[in-house]
């Protein structure tokens, strides 16, 4: 009997399926030499590498994310050992890797580093002295005070007066076992990369995240290092929990939209005629629709779909996961016109080329045409569309959490971090920290994706190319 | 007589990806007010690049590393950049080749014109209407408030010429003025550019790679290669006895009547990049008559007459391979036609509203008939926008035509379906005008050449067979596995004559395949056509607007104007003894490198081509013709058969 059952979301399945994808595309490439000499270039750019490794970060903790689970209840006496429980709660990988993260609640606000809650309370506190085992009623002292956090800092015990020291202590042993780390990736990557500015820029940048990130990390495990909100879960586990709904977001989403995008826009594009009007009607109508409304109608309509049906869910979390992409869906549903009509366009003017009526003159069908000679010389349109919209998706999915239409209440995002913070920053005194956290984690996200989808173009747009 | 501009010993230098590289290295010359200059090279050779270092308009990566510019007394390399404005207009002024992209598509003429003068209200409008009427732009006040897309290249090209007089400059730098324009234009725009300097005392720096402009303009000409001026002299020596084996390698590879029964010289490899370090003679690897000192030791000026100078070690030498080439025998022609097109009408609708009315149509081919044997070449010419390429589509099957009929060996082609065409598609072929486009630069070469196989022939493409066709074009078989962009302009349009070759074709189609070549270039690739048509008996239909070409490629020639045939005859029928005025004009504006003094030449053709969405009544050309007569206003005249191969339509000979 196994300790746990896989679950795949279907969310999980996409992802991992779009990881095949880009794998396999990264083995097409390395025989096209035309890609290959864009993605030297790339890999020759410093802020290209550096956005790339800060992605890529993001992209392992996402990835690590994906991987299901269901663990087995421990075995309750009195029921048979044949029908194995397993729990309804759906686990992943970092759930597992980060279970004191996750399991450490405290009552409710706490600070980034506190040993104390945030507010004072109304605590009993046992009077010293006093023999054990009379009633405890009559010896308590009723105190006003900010109780004592459950786990944070819980090995120090009641004494909190050397926690700053001791926090100084298990951050820098955090920053030296992360140099340790780095000097094992930088002696790995030395025989992995070329030498030159992007491999300067991805050790560099390594550094710069292991130093951040490997004292967080020591200090996690005692400490709620950004803090607890309402519920006392800590704010760094949501904010990790967030990545993947970011990266699902920016990445289901383009791939959702892009069939129809490429399909369409290069069909309005190369068959023209009535074709191209019903294309250009069809995103001419949609792009008038202001987008808030009409994601905000589909989502309302799929909410109502998904609750009156329940049956269709064996766990909360995979009704979560189907509101998740069910969301990425309409934002697709909605973004693929911009592409298309660059696609149209790009395929007006590849149409009248003379490599075009080149294989016309040969009667080579017209989808062949479509396929061997419009399509991949506009796949670097393609490209460069999908990176650029990551980033606005990513953002799009915060915006609309915070409107309250984006993803499930209990899936926990960005978005739904940014909303909840909007009473936090009602509080006297501010609570601030969850808000910073996301809106950190967020902006180091989008712009990793904004620097990376302008080195993207500039490597892939043949009007910046040079010559070879 | 006065040196207006003097340059000495002129490097430019420009930091490229690939090393420091020196488009011009060491130029030196001179022009006195009133002289015509002509720089005269291949492209990549650095005339551009002179041009606007006199200017010191260098792009961002470029600059001057050394020598002097002395401009009318005083050195331009060390003036500040508020002197140096001044200058530009002022003294020197310049215009470009591209007349269409010059000009601010969003300002009208007169906005553009007062720009330049500085000045604003009624007294720039006159000042606007005085220019563009010295530069015979017709009913000036009007052109004024017009916007450039209403303009013709002609009229564009007169405007940027206003332009730049309107700083009363002293010296004209133009840049390839007239290569994007027809022919007719361009002897308009030469004689106005001629009649501007004479009138003004202007001195004029002409750049351009066209010999027979130069033989028209210039009164000295320099030779550029490779960044260097090789050769000097004025015109007359130049054309009579050029020394430099480059200049005569560009005077051998010249296409004329004279070298029908030969081939043309053509010169090996191609202008040295200009990041190379040299040692010895920049010309030597192609010469051909290069010996060891030329590859150790740069060659001194030689004085070779009055004025006349020459960069070479062997000057005397007589280092031109003088026609060693083998008498080529006239092809069989058998006189069954093999492509026939009768009355081939190919109409555009216009169509304007919300329900897409048709409120008119382009009559882009409107009754064209020809004949064409197997082995022949007939050259379909005129100027741009007449409906050659049209024709070329419609005969194709690619644009479907609106009547009329298309014969390839006798069998209708405009009724057929497109399955029902598919076994004549590989009969015949199509070669483009630009050889960057016709590849897609995703496919390698041999994908490119075997997709016509694998769609067409039935035994596919294998390696063998693409082999083979590579070197029948004269490139390696491992070229295959490359892709479009590692080819220059020349191999390029030799891998698209592969493709079309692949599938065995009889007839091939060329749209103007040269234009976009260099002069060397162009005599590789019309050797190979020749070459291609006695072995293999392919028929051409040559669409071009060069009529040199014409006259060393052709058997016979249609003229083509305004969608319809106005003559057709041999050869030398028709370009020694033109007889619709058209013709004759078409002709007679073909700059040519024989002296040209004293010759009897028809003056230039006025106006542009009409738009073939309103042809005038009656002769298309009547608005144009010299000779117009009043019935040429009501009908137009039908064919006159002069003899049993030509064809005149032309009221005067009815």
């Amino acid at each position: 009997m196994m300790p746990f059952i896989p679950v795949l979301l279907w969310s999980d399945i996409l992802l991992w399926l779009l990881v095949a994808v880009c794998i396999a595309g990264a083995v097409m490439a390395r025989r096209s030499e035309h890609i290959l000499t864009s993605w030297r270039r790339i890999a020759g750019s410093a802020n290209g590498m550096a956005a790339l490794t800060v992605l890529a970060a993001f992209f392992l903790i996402g990835l690590l994310d994906s991987v299901h689970y269901r663990p087995r209840l421990a075995q309750q006496t009195g029921v048979s050992i044949s029908a194995a429980n397993y729990g309804v709660e759906v686990l992943s990988l970092l759930d597992a890797l980060a279970a004191p993260l996750k399991n450490n609640s405290e009552k409710t606000y706490s600070a980034p580093l506190a040993t104390r809650l945030f507010s004072k309370e109304t605590i009993e506190e046992a009077v010293v002295g006093t023999d054990g085992g009379t009633a405890a009623g009559t010896d308590a002292r009723i105190v006003r005070d900010y109780p004592r956090l459950i786990y944070g800092g819980a090995h120090l015990g009641a004494d909190t007066a050397g926690a700053g020291q001791d926090m100084l202590v298990t951050g820098l042993i955090g920053a030296a076992l992360g140099l340790a780390v780095w000097l094992v990736m930088a002696w790995l990557l030395r025989a992995m990369l070329p030498d030159g500015r992007g491999r300067k820029s991805v050790l560099a940048t390594l550094a710069v995240l292991l130093l951040i990130f490997a004292p967080l990390l020591a200090l996690s495990t005692h400490y709620h290092v950004f803090g607890t909100d309402k519920v006392g879960q800590d704010v760094f586990y949501l904010t990790l929990k967030s990545i993947r709904t970011g990266l699902l977001i920016g990445t289901l989403t383009t791939l959702i939209m892009l069939p129809a995008a490429v399909l369409l826009g290069i069909l309005a594009g190369y068959a023209g005629g009535w074709i191209d009007d019903v294309v250009q009607y069809l995103y001419t109508t949609l792009n008038s629709i202001p987008g808030v409304l009409l994601i905000a109608a589909a989502v309302l309509m799929m909410q109502v779909v998904i609750d009156t049906h329940p049956q269709w869910f064996a766990t909360a979390a995979e009704r979560a996961d189907a509101r998740l992409l069910a969301l990425c869906a309409i934002l697709g549903m909605t973004s693929w016109t911009g592409l298309a009509r660059l696609l149209r366009g790009e395929a007006l003017k590849l149409r009248e080329l003379e490599y075009v009526q080149a294989a016309l003159a040969f009667g080579v069908p017209r989808l062949a045409i479509m396929l061997r000679h419009i399509l991949p010389n506009v796949m670097h349109i393609v490209l460069i569309a999908v990176v650029m919209d990551f980033s606005g998706l990513v953002l799009a999915e915060a915006v609309l959490s915070y409107v309250g239409i984006g993803v499930d209440p209990s899936t926990i995002s960005f978005g739904t971090m940014i909303n909840a913070a909007r009473l936090e920053l009602a509080r006297e005194p501010v609570v601030w920290w969850s808000l910073t956290a996301a809106f950190a984690f967020m902006f180091a996200l989008v712009l990793a994706a904004n620097l990376f989808a302008d080195v993207v173009r500039d490597a892939f747009d043949p009007r910046t190319r040079m010559s070879p | 007589m006065s040196e207006m501009l003097a340059v000495t010993d002129l490097a430019v230098t420009i930091q490229t990806p690939r090393g420091l590289a020196r488009p011009v290295d060491g130029v030196s010359f001179s022009i006195a007010a009133g002289e015509v200059f002509a720089l005269l090279g291949e492209s990549g050779c650095g005339k551009s690049m002179t041009a606007l270092s006199l200017l010191r308009l260098l792009p961002e990566a470029g600059s001057i590393a050394g020598g002097s510019v002395r401009f009318a007394g005083r050195e331009l390399l060390a003036m500040s950049e508020q002197e140096m404005r001044e200058v530009r207009g002022g003294g020197m002024a310049m215009i470009f080749q591209e007349p269409a992209t010059s000009l601010n598509p969003v300002m009208t003429v007169g906005a553009q014109i007062a720009e330049v003068l500085g000045v604003k209200g009624e007294a720039a409008r006159l000042l606007g209407v005085e220019l563009l009427d010295s530069v015979g732009i017709p009913d000036a006040g009007r052109r004024l408030d017009e916007y450039p897309f209403q303009l013709s290249g002609g009229m564009k090209q007169r405007v940027m010429i206003a332009m730049a007089l309107a700083g009363e400059p002293k010296l004209l730098i133009a840049d390839e003025p007239t290569t994007a324009l027809d022919v007719t234009i361009q002897a308009q725009v030469l004689d106005l550019l001629d009649d501007l300097r004479k009138s003004r005392g202007m001195a004029l720096l002409l750049i351009s790679h066209d010999l027979g402009v130069v033989a028209e303009m210039a009164d000295r000409i320099g030779v550029m290669y490779a960044g260097q001026l090789v050769e000097v002299a004025p015109r007359d020596a130049f054309f009579s006895s050029a020394r430099h084996p480059y200049s005569k390698k560009l005077f051998a590879a010249l296409p004329d009547m004279s070298r029908r029964t030969s081939l043309l010289e053509t010169i090996a490899g191609s202008v040295p990049a200009p990041t190379n370090i040299f040692k010895g003679c920049r010309f030597a690897d192609r010469c051909g008559f290069a010996k060891s000192v030329c590859g150790s030791q740069a060659p001194p000026w030689v004085v070779a007459g009055e004025g006349h100078s020459v960069r070479c070690h062997f000057p005397d030498a007589e280092n031109i391979a003088v026609q060693q080439l083998e008498e080529i025998r006239q092809p069989v022609s058998s006189h069954a036609p093999l492509l026939e097109t009768r009355e081939l009408k190919l109409h555009f609708p216009i169509r304007k509203g919300i329900f897409k009315r048709t409120v008119g149509h382009v009559r882009a081919v409107d009754g064209v008939t020809l004949a064409l044997a197997q082995g022949r070449t007939l050259a379909l010419v005129g100027e741009s926008g007449c409906g050659k390429t049209t024709v070329a589509k419609a005969i194709l099957q690619l644009l479907r035509s609106s009547s009329g009929s298309v014969m390839l060996s006798g069998q209708e082609l405009t009724t057929l379906s497109n399955s029902g065409l598919k076994p004549w598609r590989g009969a015949m072929q199509m070669i483009f005008q630009d050889p960057y486009a016709s590849l897609n630069p995703r496919l390698r070469v041999g994908e490119i050449i075997a997709e016509g196989m694998r769609t067409l022939l039935p035994g596919g493409a294998d390696k063998q067979k693409i082999a083979t066709l590579l070197a029948s074009v004269g490139l390696d078989a491992d070229m295959a596995g490359r892709y479009p962009h590692e080819f220059s302009g020349g191999q390029r349009q030799r891998i698209a004559i592969a493709r079309a070759l692949a599938v065995e074709p009889r007839l091939l189609i060329c749209d103007e395949p040269t234009s976009a070549l260099d002069v060397s270039v162009q005599a590789q690739i019309l050797n190979l056509l020749r070459d291609l048509q006695q072995r293999l008996g392919l028929a051409y239909l040559f669409i071009t607007h060069n009529i040199a070409v014409v006259d060393f490629l052709a058997h016979e020639v249609a003229v083509m104007y305004l969608g319809r045939i106005v003559e057709q005859g041999t050869v030398d029928e028709v370009l020694r003894n033109p007889q619709h005025p058209y013709t004759l004009a078409l002709v007679a504006a073909v700059p040519s490198i024989v002296a040209t003094e004293g010759k009897d030449k028809a003056p230039p053709l006025s106006g542009d081509m009409p738009s073939s969405s309103h042809p005038p009544t009656g002769c298309h050309f009547h608005p144009r013709c010299p000779r117009a007569m009043d019935v040429c206003r009501r009908e137009y005249p039908k064919a006159s058969q002069l003899s049993a191969t030509r064809r005149v339509h032309c009221q005067l000979f009815l």
